[in-house]
């Protein structure tokens, strides 16, 4: 049997929709939703319900559904989606769900995105209050931009039969959308409202479509708006009535019947009971039995049935009674209603309790709420400066009404006129009740979380009395629906079961978001390749081509090893150390931080930020130096060099480039905005080639002619300028592996040639490039610290057995003041020294903790710390680590102990310099 | 997402910005002549008020300048901005 | 069939606590009514016999951090300080649910700590290590064995930041804050400790250098001695006192799904990548964003937090593509410089002060409980909490966790 109408609704009844569900065939039409073309075929039933396992319907018509979740299962599987919310497609295959859904194992193949817009008037709604908004706003010439919801515009026009108050809302969407400034965005919910006029909302652009839907297209957009003024006409949500076995499938709202029935020409049932409160039941029941369902009863809860409607509904042969639906009957759906010991059969049992206003925006914007007593809701309460509420969202009901509120809430005296319209009549006004006393066990507050008037009860006696703790207590409100239909109830019930007055309670708070968002749309296209920037140097390609694996240093993808065909990373990183300490090999510095750092106060400045003095460099000269945190402990190193007189090059390590100019900026804008430096990062706009080796002297005089390369001409930590290759280049005497080194830096565009001239000079002398692993090992050696590997902000320089670094005679630097506390004068900090393991050939994973004793006390075990880095040697012949150990420098000589596993390793203590510890080398 | 009033860019989106805490916490004229006490307090106590707070804020994706603001810590409300060096304007929350 | 997902989750108490009018004067009056204020008390007065004390809440009892946090349970922390009191604390969980007689859901489902980055790889193995020697359990596994315990993460090395491995603790968990909460409320409750709702402190009166009294949105309250246990609201509480405190309070948020059938059989925590997640008892992912920038005692945050949190969550977590965000909400955390807490006395005589947790907190609840009712007690610090001082920012002896818990908590 069918319960579609021959005519009527917004479906397109020549065309057929396949679509599945809970294993069944069924069809639908376009235009239809999933709860519609269900309910078409006469199903009810969607799924179960997740404490109890009692069978849950279609409650409501749209997204403040408590029930009706579903697991949609194609194209690609999305869980708990409301079929009152799912627009029906070709192919749609979907089942009910029990209050929890099911994640695709497999990746989502669509795409999302956001997008940002900015007007005067954002208006969220298009019912018959929005559209005037809207429209007033954009006749007045402002920006507006028109969200709503449903897949077309009409609100609460969609669920009634009002063909003048139809054409008028065509009339005015029409004029929208021939206004230039004005955005029309159907299916678009704004879901979060925060501070200064930032207004969050999703757009669903290819849900409907199903298979159709083109893969090129966002499935779904975060629309980012700005807005000067948003006027909020989310309109109402009917309020049910709680009673025992309210539950049932077939127990539904009664404007929900009405707009299945007059949105997609679906009848509910065949034999409806009516239960209202207030007037807007008695117009769906005339509208259910004027399109032939047999409407038996409808029962005013109301002393004083209207007099007008009750005569309507004789006339249609409804009886109207005062009284209340006390049950209902039925096994998977609803058979009878109960009314005190009468049973009356019905396969449809309507309710209405009277209507809350959505204030959830305006909830989340900091609006206060206020309780009307008359509705029985909370409704907005002082104005907000830039968020307007207007029509059904007001608590406001009447159509001419919700329109004037419209237009006012733009500040603008444009006319829009609304035809009259009887859709919406009242003749006396509702009233409040929450529920009707029986078996408060099966009397259902909170359909989808399987609350009860026992549970709220059992709350209230076990000594809660805020709203908050009663919803954690008892769940109401926690699930997808946050409570849109049965929060003000629970509140109600709490108010009569403590008798309080409701208008001293706090409701619960609204929270971003208004409805459910799929996390994909909000991680939109900040995902995979773009999640975050991939930062390469110029020669990149380079090392990609010749096998290089890559390290992540910050957003930098640096060469970590060269591997040969067979070798392992030992083996790689043992052959590229050899070819640094016995012939010549080179690596991509281009890393590095370099900030050029200009002006008459530059040396002063730089005084101030070093632990070391820098204003006494010469031109053409370079210093190593450390900076600090005002705590003392160590943030950062590198090389300065002096360019001139007022110009200076600062060199940071990789990680810490982006942090050190700010560091610099704040200290110079902050602390000394009077001294005289210009900072600006150049880390992009040179290459930077360290090449190191002993025979790193004939390949640098083989691509530079006109640069003397002796060591008297070219001294240690001296610079020069010169050509190479071709190429305009700097090239600095400074090295971090102890041999013989150059660094050559010539601008970014350049660094693959260079680099490349530099291989093709180095090949006989079997040039090898080399990674980030063998620089580590090469400067471990040598017992060079990496910042973050052998610091962790609680290191000072002199734990790292710097203090030449330290300068004794500035009076002032960053950090100075804090290596005077007690703390850090402890002669048992932790102090850098090597550690040789007894055995040469065991290798201390890095990390490893140290400790004293032979044999391992019960934990808590006295730690002494831990190793920082460790390494095979080439050069050494053997495996060595540094760490930072307690009173390091006095236990040199002395054997500790190191847990490996279930074994303990014994280690000698060393000096950190581990070789060449003369320095011999560096000159070649 | 707050906007925030640089005050040499106009107002701009606050994922632009760099917070940086209590502003006119000046740095010790002569720290050497400071007590552990002293310099404990210039390196790690800063106000925490809630309710108007003058702070500094980086533009740090725009123009790079240090500023001021005076924010209102409970609502988030931005009362006032100014420029480094200048002083701290009267606000009312 | 199978029976309904929410069919065995265990009911509340028929009873919890009644709400009490403040009496004129108390033993010990705890300000904040949170996690660490019940558990305090609960712990004055069934250890310490100390009764007549009572628990000041300007809102509703429970509901600032404790109603708004992840409630991940662990104790893998670098520092032999940290280690200690975190460690302290996840014992008392091991107990909790027979100590309390409530349900509490504490469940050890384990934690991992993915590492991104080879130095994340040191840290992580350094931390094992510490771990280990102090007696905490914990295991450095690969990215197969993060694919083992948790199948649902993404190991692929073509990622952003690919997974390097992570630490594994597998004593670490959840439980069920409201629960938890409840469980200290009402068992304080039954040795006599009055809970005082709606209640907020307006003002501490100190006498001869000691704690006197309390003033109160709802009348003076004579005090033998006052304990400060109010999280982001410590700076504003203990300058009523005239004592500075080195914190900033800041919005930190997080969020919620619907309900989901299970997929991730335990706690995966980035610092890299600014992820921590869960999946709680019903079913629902229940994630921490990073935290906001600014001082903030607003309950808010700003949404691209959470936007960010989401393409992170993704990076690791495809799956996660079509779950639903149904709910975000902020807490105000105290972030300390070294990001570890204090916890002692003060300088003013009877005042103790319990801050700075910054984003870990709910785990330390019944450790920091119990040591706090110690300190309170004996009017000096319990060992685990001895080197969580005021003074250590004056002598450089800071716990510096930054490391560890700079993002994740």
């Amino acid at each position: 049997m069918t319960f579609r109408r021959p005519t009527g609704g917004a479906v397109d009844r020549d065309t057929v929709l396949r679509f599945t569900f809970n294993g069944q065939e069924l069809t639908g039409h376009p235009g239809d939703t999933l709860a519609s073309a269900l309910l078409a075929h006469g199903v009810h039933e969607i799924g179960g319900s997740v404490k109890l396992g009692r069978p849950r319907g279609i409650v409501a018509a749209g997204s403040e559904d408590p029930t009706s979740l579903v697991q949609v299962e194609t194209p690609f599987p999305e869980p708990m989606l409301l079929a009152t919310t799912v627009e029906l497609f070709d192919g749609l295959v979907a089942r009910g769900l029990a209050g929890q859904g099911k994640l695709a194992a497999e990746p989502d193949p669509a795409r999302y995105d956001a997008k940002h817009v900015h007007c005067d008037v954002l208006v969220v709604g298009a019912g018959p209050a929005g559209l005037a908004a809207a429209l007033t706003a954009a006749r007045s010439g402002a920006r507006v931009v028109l969200v709503d919801e449903q897949n077309q515009a009409g609100g609460a026009v969609l669920g009634v039969d009002d063909p003048s108050t139809a054409r008028w809302v065509a009339e005015v969407v029409a004029e929208l959308e021939n206004t230039s400034d004005v955005l029309v965005l159907q299916r678009t919910t704004a879901f979060g409202l925060y501070q200064d006029g930032f207004v969050l909302a999703l757009q669903k652009r290819t849900d409907h479509l199903g298979f159709a839907a083109p893969a090129s297209r966002a499935r779904q957009r975060v629309w980012r708006i700005r807005t000067k003024r948003t006027v909020l006409a989310t309109g109402a949500h009917e309020r049910p009535v709680v009673f025992p076995d309210n539950d049932r499938p077939g127990v539904m709202l009664a404007s929900a019947a009405r707009t299945f029935l007059h949105r997609y020409g679906v009848l509910p049932g065949s034999r409806a009971v009516v239960f209202a409160t207030n007037d807007s039941a008695y117009l769906a029941a005339l509208d259910l039995a004027q399109s032939g369902v047999d409407v038996p009863l409808l029962l005013d809860a109301r002393p004083e049935p209207p007099a007008g409607l009750a005569a309507e509904c004789a006339a249609r042969g409804i009886e109207v009674r005062v009284g209340q639906v006390t049950g209902t009957e039925g096994d998977r759906r609803v058979t009878a209603a109960r009314v005190g010991d009468e049973l009356v059969p019905c396969d449809t049992l309507l309710v209405s309790g009277g209507w809350n206003p959505v204030v959830s925006l305006f909830s989340q914007a900091r609006g206060t709420l206020r309780y009307d007593g008359g509705l029985g809701a909370f409704v907005p309460g002082e104005e907000l400066p830039t968020v307007r509420v207007a029509g059904a969202a007001t608590g406001e009901f009447d159509l001419a009404a919700c329109v004037r509120q419209g237009q006012e809430s733009v500040g603008s005296a444009n006319e829009v006129a609304v035809p009259a319209s009887d859709a919406w009549r009242t003749e006396e006004p509702g009233l409040v009740l929450w529920r009707v006393p029986g078996d408060d066990n099966a009397s259902f507050v909170d359909l989808q979380r399987d609350a009860t008037v026992t549970d709220v009860l059992r709350a209230t006696g076990a000594g809660l009395r805020s709203l908050e703790h009663i919803k954690r207590y008892t769940t109401i409100g926690t699930a997808h629906d946050q409570g849109k239909t049965s929060g003000m109830i629970a509140a109600g019930i709490v108010a009569e079961a403590l008798g309080v007055d409701l208008a001293d309670q706090r409701p619960t708070t609204f929270r971003p978001p208004y409805t459910p968002v799929s996390f994909a749309a909000l991680a939109g296209r900040d995902r995979g390749e773009l999640h975050d920037p991939v930062r390469v140097t110029p020669i990149h390609p380079w090392h990609v081509a010749h096998g290089a694996l890559f390290e992540d240093v910050g957003q930098w993808k640096r060469p970590w090893y060269y591997p040969k065909p067979g070798e392992d990373r030992h083996a790689a990183v043992l052959r590229e150390c050899r070819a640094a300490r016995e012939g010549v090999a080179l690596m991509d510095g281009s890393t590095l931080g370099k900030i050029d750092v200009q002006g008459s106060d530059a040396g002063k400045f730089l005084d101030l930020l070093y632990t070391n003095m820098m204003s006494t460099l010469k031109v053409g000269r370079i210093r190593y130096g450390v900076m600090c945190g005002v705590d003392g402990m160590v943030i950062d190193d590198g090389t300065v060099i002096r360019i001139g007189e007022e110009r200076w090059l600062v060199t940071t390590t990789t990680g810490n480039a982006a942090k050190v100019l700010d560091w610099m900026e704040e200290w110079l804008q902050t602390e000394w905005p009077h001294l005289d430096v210009h900072c600006t990062s150049v880390t992009d706009h040179w290459a930077t080639i360290p090449l190191v080796g002993p025979r790193s002297r004939d390949v640098l005089a083989a691509v530079a002619p006109e640069l003397d390369v002796s060591a008297a001409a070219f001294e240690f930590m001296t610079w020069r300028d010169t050509t190479i290759a071709g190429v305009p280049a700097r090239v600095c005497r400074i090295s971090f592996s102890g041999e013989l080194a150059y660094e050559i830096n010539v601008t970014a565009w350049h660094g693959l040639a260079v680099w490349e001239a530099l291989i093709a000079a180095g090949e006989p002398y079997g040039i090898t490039p080399y990674g980030t692993e063998t620089m580590h090992v090469l400067r471990a050696e040598k017992g060079y610290p990496i910042i973050g590997q052998e610091t962790d902000a609680t290191v000072t320089p002199q734990d790292l057995g710097m203090s030449w670094v330290v300068s004794k005679k500035k009076p002032d630097f960053i950090g100075k003041r804090s290596f005077a506390r007690p703390e850090n004068l402890r002669p048992d900090r932790k102090q850098l020294v090597g550690l040789l393991p007894v055995d040469p050939e065991v290798l201390l994973p890095e990390g490893s903790q140290i400790v004293g004793t032979r044999e391992l006390p019960p934990p808590p075990v006295p730690m002494l710390g831990h190793v920082t880095s460790s390494y095979p040697s080439a050069a050494l012949g053997r495996t060595f680590a540094l760490a930072l150990v307690r009173s390091g420098r006095d236990r040199v000589g002395d054997t500790l102990y190191v847990p490996v596993g279930d074994d303990l390793v014994p280690v000698t203590v060393t000096e950190s310099v581990l070789y060449d510890r003369e320095g011999a080398r560096r000159d070649g | 997402m707050q906007l925030i009033p640089c005050p040499w860019c106009g107002p701009r989106e606050e994922a632009e910005f760099r917070y940086g805490g209590q502003a006119h916490v000046a740095y010790p004229e002569d720290p050497s002549a400071l007590s552990d006490e002293e310099w404990a307090r210039y390196v790690f106590f800063r106000e925490n008020p809630s309710g108007p707070f003058a702070e500094r804020w980086s533009h740090s994706a725009g123009c790079r300048r240090w500023f001021n603001a005076v924010r209102d810590t409970r609502t988030h409300e931005l009362l006032a901005v100014y420029r480094a060096g200048e002083p701290a304007p009267e606000v009312t929350a | 069939m199978t029976s309904p997902p929410g069919a065995h989750l265990p009911e509340h108490p028929d009873f919890l606590w009644d709400d009490r009018e403040p009496a004129s004067s108390y033993d010990v009056v705890v300000v904040g009514g949170g996690g660490h204020g019940l558990a305090t008390a609960y712990y004055l007065a069934k250890v310490h016999g100390i009764t007549n004390v009572a628990v000041l809440e300007k809102g509703w009892l429970a509901g600032g951090n404790m109603a708004r946090n992840t409630t991940i349970i662990r104790s893998n922390y670098l520092w032999d300080e940290s280690s200690g009191i975190y460690e302290h604390s996840l014992k008392l969980w091991e107990g909790l649910e027979d100590d309390l007689g409530y349900p509490i859901l504490f469940d050890q489902r384990g934690v991992l700590n993915l590492a991104h980055s080879l130095q994340d790889v040191r840290d992580s193995v350094r931390r094992v290590n510490a771990n280990r020697l102090n007696g905490i359990d914990a295991e450095w596994v690969d990215p197969a064995g993060v694919k083992e315990i948790c199948p649902i993460v993404n190991v692929s090395p073509d990622v952003r930041y690919p997974v390097l491995g992570a630490t594994y603790q597998p004593r670490a968990g959840i439980a069920k804050h409201d629960y938890v909460a409840w469980g200290y409320a009402r068992a304080a409750h039954a040795m006599g400790v009055h809970l005082i709702q709606n209640c907020e402190v307006t003002g501490l009166e100190v006498e001869h250098g000691r704690i006197a009294a309390v003033r109160t949105s709802r009348g003076r309250i004579v005090a033998g001695k006052v304990a400060l246990c109010a999280a982001g609201h410590s700076s504003v509480l203990a300058k009523m006192a005239g004592i500075r405190l080195p914190l900033a309070s800041h919005p930190l948020q997080a969020l919620v799904s619907e309900l989901l059938e299970p997929v991730h059989p335990t706690v995966v925590m980035s610092n890299a990548v600014h992820v921590y997640v869960s999946q709680a008892h019903k079913g629902e992912l229940v994630m921490g964003a990073g935290i906001d920038s600014y001082n903030g005692y607003g309950q808010r945050g700003s949404f691209h937090i959470i936007e960010q949190q989401m393409s992170a969550a993704l990076e690791l977590f495809p799956v996660f593509a079509r779950a639903h965000l149904l709910r975000t909400w902020a807490g105000i955390v105290d972030v300390s410089p070294d990001a570890s807490p204090i916890v002692g006395l003060t300088p003013v005589g009877g005042l103790y002060l319990n801050c700075g947790w910054g984003t870990g907190g709910f785990k330390a609840t019944p450790g920091v409980g119990d040591c706090f009712a110690h300190t309170i007690a004996h009017d000096e610090p319990h060992p685990y909490n001895a080197p969580f001082t005021l003074e250590r920012f004056t002598t450089g002896a800071l716990v510096d966790e930054h490391g560890a818990a700079a993002v994740a908590h």
